[in-house]
């Protein structure tokens, strides 16, 4: 089992779900979050004051998929989220030991 | 816990005055000479229309300390402290409310305004509303008649009132964000009776700047709805808070942006709308007179958003919405002296010029001197106020009715100017003087400022215990 944490626009939110979606996946979880990678920040401006603001805001997708289905998924979200310009965001996979789902205390691959 | 012993304090100072007032009020209302209810020919009495507009602007008055002035500030400020702001704003509609039945209103107003009114402070007559609350008189009720308007004195006493609780709720855009709430309450009652009581006497209650009055400086000032007594008196004020206080921990080094500016897009909303009372009502009747300043104020207002929002625009290539609120502001700070004095065209260049002040004052000045005035009370009310009295030196006109004996501004050959020149002066002098020192006695006997941690904390919890946005 793989996480993928996918970290990308917010107007791309919809167009991930749906290709998600296309790919049978069948639950996700977003977060608003905000950080910085090489499009780094920009200047807000409050009554003549400036302010760098480092820490754009985000939405961060995470999925979790049985081994067989992630390189289809990574084809989904690369395909939905990518606009070609600085600032497109960042995924990442890491290895899952365990899942469980909590109603039925189903475990493993079935929990997914 | 030294502030539970200075809320104690003052709870028991309330109950104690109250009690005493109200044990002694029935002996001394016989003291009182009966109103003259029929002194001339036809008795004087309430115009429905003028009190139905009076008491309607109270209520805008009232509006604008909360929700306008509350919106405003509290969007300004990091998150965890918008709490913090809303309570001064909202307690202060409490306090000021209370202080001024009992003593405030009769420092102001009490006396015979029209033929002898007193030099430097209103007399007692009113005190614990003797004289202006309804009474049981030779049997039958009686609501006493102001005696120069045609509206009862009730109706007086609450639209002053609600000047009375607006005008110390500005100051705290200058502390916001590390004054010690308990030191705030105990600043602001003395501050309203030491600064504000005074100041209104002598504008409006027949004192020693108000136009046309006998114990007038030369000749007396004209200020309409409270440039001197509101605006500049806060503003000055503000910027005393400001230097004694000291910066907030991180000014400078960290980022303080505004935490909602959609509050403070409202709350400015909110302050336009409230004006309206605050300006047209001190026409204190539903009269020309009133529509005239209503129109002043409301182009004043427009004119400044316009030319702040402007002025960003050409030199940070972006018209701001913070900016564009501040700008109106600043407008009908500006034009609050003058808005019963000046046409709508003289109106749009009052608005048009303290848009480029007010924002010149907010950035550059403010950045020259480093002082850390939160919430620019100072660049918006004790600027934008100290330009709309000088102003109106220059643009107040007979044509208005409110004064029709002699020529009044600069431009219709008038000699108030001086007049204007030294309100301003002893505007500041009165606020930056008195206000130090209470600042000063107060930080010796209990300290103005939050902790360390709990300015690190915030004044929501550290203040208060809680916390304005709860997330489940």
């Amino acid at each position: 089992m793989k996480k993928v944490e996918a970290v990308i626009r917010h107007f791309k939110l919809e167009d991930v779900k749906n290709a998600l979606t296309e790919q049978g996946i069948a639950g996700m979880t977003i977060t608003e979050v905000r950080g910085f990678g090489r499009q780094k920040g920009h200047t807000e401006t409050y009554r003549g004051t400036e302010y760098q603001v480092d820490f754009i805001p985000k939405i961060k997708i995470e999925v979790v998929v049985p081994d067989a289905k992630l390189p289809a998924v990574l084809d989904a979200v690369l395909r939905a989220s990518r606009t070609g310009e600085v600032g497109d965001g960042k995924l990442w996979v890491s290895d899952l030991s365990e899942v469980v789902r909590i109603r039925t205390g189903e475990s493993g691959e079935n929990a997914i | 816990m030294k502030n539970r012993r200075i809320g104690w304090l003052l709870s028991v100072a309330f109950f104690v005055c109250v009690f005493f007032f109200w044990g002694n009020s029935p002996a001394l209302a016989v003291e009182e000479p009966a109103l003259e209810v029929a002194s001339a020919a036809p008795a004087p009495a309430v115009d429905h229309g003028d009190n139905a507009w009076m008491l309607t602007s109270s209520a805008l008055v009232l509006l604008m300390t909360a929700p306008g002035l509350a919106f405003f500030y509290s969007g300004l400020v990091r998150k965890k402290n918008v709490l913090g702001v809303m309570m001064q704003c909202v307690f202060l509609m409490c306090l000021m409310s209370v202080i001024w039945v009992l003593y405030g209103y009769t420092l102001g107003f009490g006396g015979d305004a029209i033929r002898t009114p007193p030099k430097w402070i209103g007399s007692l007559d009113h005190l614990w509303m003797r004289g202006v609350q309804a009474e049981w008189k030779d049997g039958q009720s009686v609501i006493p008649l102001h005696p120069a308007l045609t509206i009862p004195r009730l109706t007086h006493m609450l639209f002053q009132g609600m000047f009375f609780i607006i005008t110390p709720a500005l100051i705290c855009g200058a502390f916001a964000e590390r004054m010690k709430f308990s030191a705030m309450v105990v600043f602001m009652i003395l501050w309203g009776t030491l600064v504000y009581c005074p100041l209104c006497h002598a504008v409006w209650g027949g004192g020693v700047l108000q136009y046309g009055s006998p114990n007038a400086w030369a000749g007396g000032a004209l200020d309409f709805a409270g440039g001197t007594v509101v605006h500049i008196s806060s503003g000055v004020s503000a910027l005393i808070c400001a230097l004694v206080l000291g910066k907030r921990l991180g000014y400078g080094s960290e980022p303080m942006p505004p935490h909602n500016l959609t509050y403070t897009a409202i709350g400015a909303a909110l302050l336009w709308v409230g004006w309206f009372g605050f300006n047209a009502g001190s026409a204190l009747a539903a009269n020309g007179l009133a529509a005239s300043a209503f129109a002043a104020t409301h182009l004043a207002a427009a004119a400044a958003g316009l030319t702040w929002a402007g002025v960003e625009w050409i030199v940070r290539g972006k018209p701001t919405v913070l900016g564009t609120c501040s700008g109106v502001v600043a407008g009908l700070v500006c034009v609050t002296p003058a808005a019963g004095f000046v046409t709508p065209m003289p109106a749009l260049l009052m608005g048009a010029a303290v848009g480029v002040v007010c924002y010149l004052a907010c950035t550059a000045i403010k950045s020259r001197f480093g002082y850390d005035d939160s919430l620019d009370a100072f660049g918006v009310h004790g600027v934008g106020g100290t330009l709309g009295a000088i102003l109106t030196g220059v643009f107040a006109t007979r044509a208005t009715g409110a004064f029709i004996d002699q020529p009044l501004g600069l431009l219709e050959g008038g000699r108030v100017m001086a007049a204007q020149l030294l309100a301003v002066a002893v505007t500041w002098v009165l606020a930056v003087v008195v206000t130090f020192a209470i600042l000063k006695l107060l930080d010796a006997a209990i300290g103005l400022r939050v902790t360390r941690q709990a300015e690190i904390e915030g004044l929501d919890f550290s203040q208060h215990g809680e916390e304005g946005y709860i997330f489940i």
